[in-house]
């Protein structure tokens, strides 16, 4: 499988699996590239969470620079929060877990 | 004394008239000059004669003259010469070129100058000076004494005498008439006037021109630890390519490569780089969606266990399943040694009539909804075996008889090894692939048995697949006619074998007569020892993991039965009302194994408990036709997987009941280890074998 398709499919995979309401793909400079949700949230979820997850990356490496941070979930009343950080790209998706 | 008063008037006359007495007085001094030692010691002498009292004292150094001497007088003379100027200058005359005495000497001598500023009124200095002022004529004036100007005068001298003089007739000017006549300035003397002249000054002009500013771009950036490891990190990297480079030959063409990789690499889109991370993702929301699934396997124990007395449960777990592999059945089940979540199923078909397509698929524990690898074959798959130290390498044998070797780490969806007709592939399918350590040459190796009764070695040697024959099962006694009269042994068709834990060269193939041959690496046509273990297939064989006599086999008679391989009865015999599909010993201990049937339930046996029924029989399939393949126990956790002909992977979790361990003494140590499970297996075939023996 193309390693391009196989994402792609991934992607599908979890923007249909069960209680899932958005997800957004953010790059390194915090502008989404790609998003299930309208834009107005789009952008807020995305500028949000990205400052967030520098925060959280940065203290993880500050405790020990040679940790990193693999992920990160933020669990409200409503649902979850969850992001996912690499070198140039962020993947954040909303979930609904008790559904 | 004469000659003393006549010094004295001498002396006085000199005082007195200044500037008449002037010749004579040289005269008288010039006179005197001879006589100026006596005049000395006679000085002395007078000054004696006024301080009376004293004796007179004679010099060291008195001219002693005789008394005519003294009495000698001297006439003095009064002339007009000057006793100071010289007698006689004798000058060097350059152009006779000989020193010539100079005849007149002046006389003159100056005692005092004093010069005026006086001027006569009619003298021409004073017309002169009176023209410049333009004043009248003037008229007697208050001074008019006459000064002898002296014949060099400075010009300060001269100013200073205009300057009086102007003064002088100022003066007059204003005591005789004022008609009309300002009063000028009485300066000072020196005529200081004060000049002052302003120079034009140049009108200042302001030049200006400006240039381009230069290109600005705002930099910010933190210096964190973390930030200067990584920085640190990417030149050690840099560093090592580098050093590699150096290393390695430089080829033009590479570079170009590379530079056409690099372009390539920026203008894809670069969604393949969210990979990782969307698999993360993906298990976490699977995670969140099988939550509570996720948090019984890890932690839920079934407390009513305390209440049942040697009865266990199985809780199942999550439910594997592909989309693609509906059809298929599970034919085969392997743990991943290293990766303890990872598991690998065989997906193919056990009816002879319907064979078509296979597959390979991966699941991992912490994703459930969809494969890690997956991988089609053309051929039904029907065994596989994971390799205990490379969890990359996967053996797969087929029905079409081909084995098959994969690399999980490569792109590629075929397999890198695969048997074909000419290098030896069975002409049956193979019914299990087993690894097997490196051989001497460090190249990966595995067995495999299949139905045409061969067992084979296959060695992966660089690109190929070499296969060895280890054995050929015979059938004993079964002789056929060959074409030509020969008599050809009956192959026996093997269905499963397993390796000795311990020792290397021991294994044990079960066949399809149902008979258990034990063999040997060593010697390829005979058996160490036959079993005649079932009535039907042998459908699993397998060592115990702990104790190395025993093992146990499984048939579609349904039975599973437990043997000690010394001895030629089985210990143990089980029968399940249906028959069993595959067998398994557990990894924590060595009493307790499963076994699966087609009615769909597993049972599960702890022979230190209870050595004549399961402590479990459930099942785990919600229709009743599936009918359960395989069945496998996860070497770290306590669940297990099974497998059944829909494509359906189960995982169940082992209640505590069915994980016992042997129970503490009041006082004593719990021991662990494998030795306490091969102690407590012996124990109970020590039980056995001692009413054999003496039935026996």
């Amino acid at each position: 499988m193309l390693p391009k398709a196989e994402v792609e499919e991934t992607l599908k995979r979890i923007q249909t699996h069960k209680g899932v309401i958005g997800t957004i793909v953010v790059n390194a400079e915090g502008i989404p590239i790609r998003t299930t949700l309208d834009n107005s949230t789009t952008v807020q979820y995305a500028g949000l969470l990205h400052q967030l997850t520098m925060k959280a990356r940065s203290t993880v490496r500050d405790i020990d620079p040679q940790n990193d941070l693999t992920f990160l979930r933020i669990r409200s009343k409503k649902h979850e929060i969850m992001v996912a950080p690499d070198k140039e790209y962020l993947l954040i998706v909303i979930q609904n877990p008790s559904e | 004394m004469p000659v003393a008063h006549k010094t004295g008037t001498v002396k006085s006359k000199q005082g007195s008239n200044a500037q008449s007495q002037k010749a004579p007085a040289a005269k008288t001094v010039k006179a005197a000059s001879k006589k100026k030692d006596e005049e000395d010691g006679t000085e002395t002498g007078e000054g004696d004669e006024w301080m009376q009292g004293k004796t007179l004292i004679k010099p060291l150094d008195q001219l002693d003259l005789t008394e005519a001497e003294l009495k000698e007088e001297f006439t003095r003379i009064l002339t007009a010469n000057n006793p100071h100027a010289p007698q006689n200058i004798v000058r060097y005359s350059f152009k006779e070129r000989s020193y010539k005495p100079i005849s007149s000497v002046d006389q003159l001598a100056v005692h005092f100058v004093l010069e005026g500023n006086l001027l006569h009124q009619d003298s021409d200095e004073a017309r002169r000076q009176r023209a410049k002022q333009g004043l009248p004529e003037e008229k007697d004036t208050v001074e008019t004494a006459v000064a002898e100007k002296p014949e060099t005068p400075a010009a300060g001298g001269e100013d200073a005498g205009d300057v009086e003089e102007g003064g002088g007739e100022e003066r007059a000017d204003s005591v005789e008439s004022k008609a009309g006549k300002k009063e000028q300035k009485i300066t000072n003397q020196f005529n200081f006037s004060e000049r002052a002249s302003q120079t034009l000054n140049n009108p200042l002009r302001e030049r200006g021109c400006q240039t381009e500013p230069p290109p600005r771009a705002n930099f910010s950036a933190t210096a964190n630890q973390w930030e200067i490891y990584d920085v640190y990190l990417e030149v050690l990297q840099k560093q090592e390519k580098n050093k590699e480079k150096a290393k390695a030959v430089p080829k033009k063409d590479d570079d170009k490569g590379k530079k056409k990789m690099m372009l390539v690499e920026t203008q894809s889109d670069d969604i393949t780089k969210v990979a990782k991370v969307a698999k993360i993702i993906e298990r976490m929301v699977n995670q969140n969606t099988f939550d509570d699934i996720a948090q019984d396997f890890k932690y839920f124990e079934d407390a009513s266990d305390e209440y049942r007395e040697q009865e266990g449960t199985l809780l199942p777990l999550w439910k594997f399943q592909y989309d693609k592999a509906k059809r298929l059945s599970v034919t085969a089940l392997c743990w991943n040694e290293s990766y303890k979540d990872l598991f690998a199923v065989g997906l193919g078909s056990y009816d002879f009539t319907k064979q078509g397509r296979g597959m390979l698929v991966f699941y991992s524990l912490k994703n459930s909804t969809f494969p890690e690898y997956i991988y089609p074959t053309t051929s039904g798959i029907l065994c596989l075996d994971i390799h205990k130290h490379l969890p990359y390498l996967v053996a797969v044998g087929f029905y079409d008889g081909c084995v098959a070797v994969y690399n999980l780490k490569e792109e590629t969806l075929q397999p890198i090894y695969k048997s074909t007709a000419k290098s030896g592939k069975h002409t049956d399918p193979v019914w299990q692939v087993k690894w097997q350590k490196d051989d001497m040459d460090n190249n990966h190796n595995f067995f495999s048995v299949s139905s045409d009764g061969r067992v084979v070695s296959w060695t992966l040697v660089k690109n190929e697949l070499v296969f060895t024959d280890i054995i050929k099962l015979s059938l004993e006694g079964a002789v056929s006619e060959g074409p030509e009269g020969v008599q050809l042994p009956i192959m026996a068709c093997g269905t499963s074998f397993d390796f000795h834990k311990q020792i290397d060269y021991l294994f044990l193939v079960g066949t399809e007569e149902g008979k258990i041959h034990k063999c040997s690496k060593a010697y390829s046509s005979q058996f160490l020892e036959t079993y005649n273990a079932h009535n039907m297939a042998v459908d699993a064989v397998k060592w115990n993991h702990f104790h190395t006599k025993v093992f146990i086999s499984c048939s579609s008679d349904w039975t599973v039965k437990i043997w000690d391989h010394t001895i030629k009865t089985p210990m143990f015999t089980f029968d399940l009302n249906a028959s069993v599909g595959d067998v398994a010993w557990s990894p924590y201990s060595s009493t307790v194994f499963a076994a699966v049937t087609t009615d769909g339930k597993v049972h599960t046996f702890d022979l230190s408990i209870n050595k004549y029924e399961a402590i479990c029989q459930q099942p785990v399939v919600a229709k009743k036709k599936t009918k359960l393949t395989h069945i496998e126990f996860n070497p770290v956790y306590p669940i297990i997987i099974v497998g059944d002909d829909r494509g359906y992977v189960t995982s169940l979790k082992l209640s505590p009941n069915l994980r016992k361990k042997p129970k503490e003494k009041k006082g004593q140590e719990l021991p662990k280890g494998p030795e306490v499970e091969i102690a407590k297996m012996e124990k109970l075939l020590s039980l056995l074998r001692e009413p054999e023996n003496s039935n026996a």
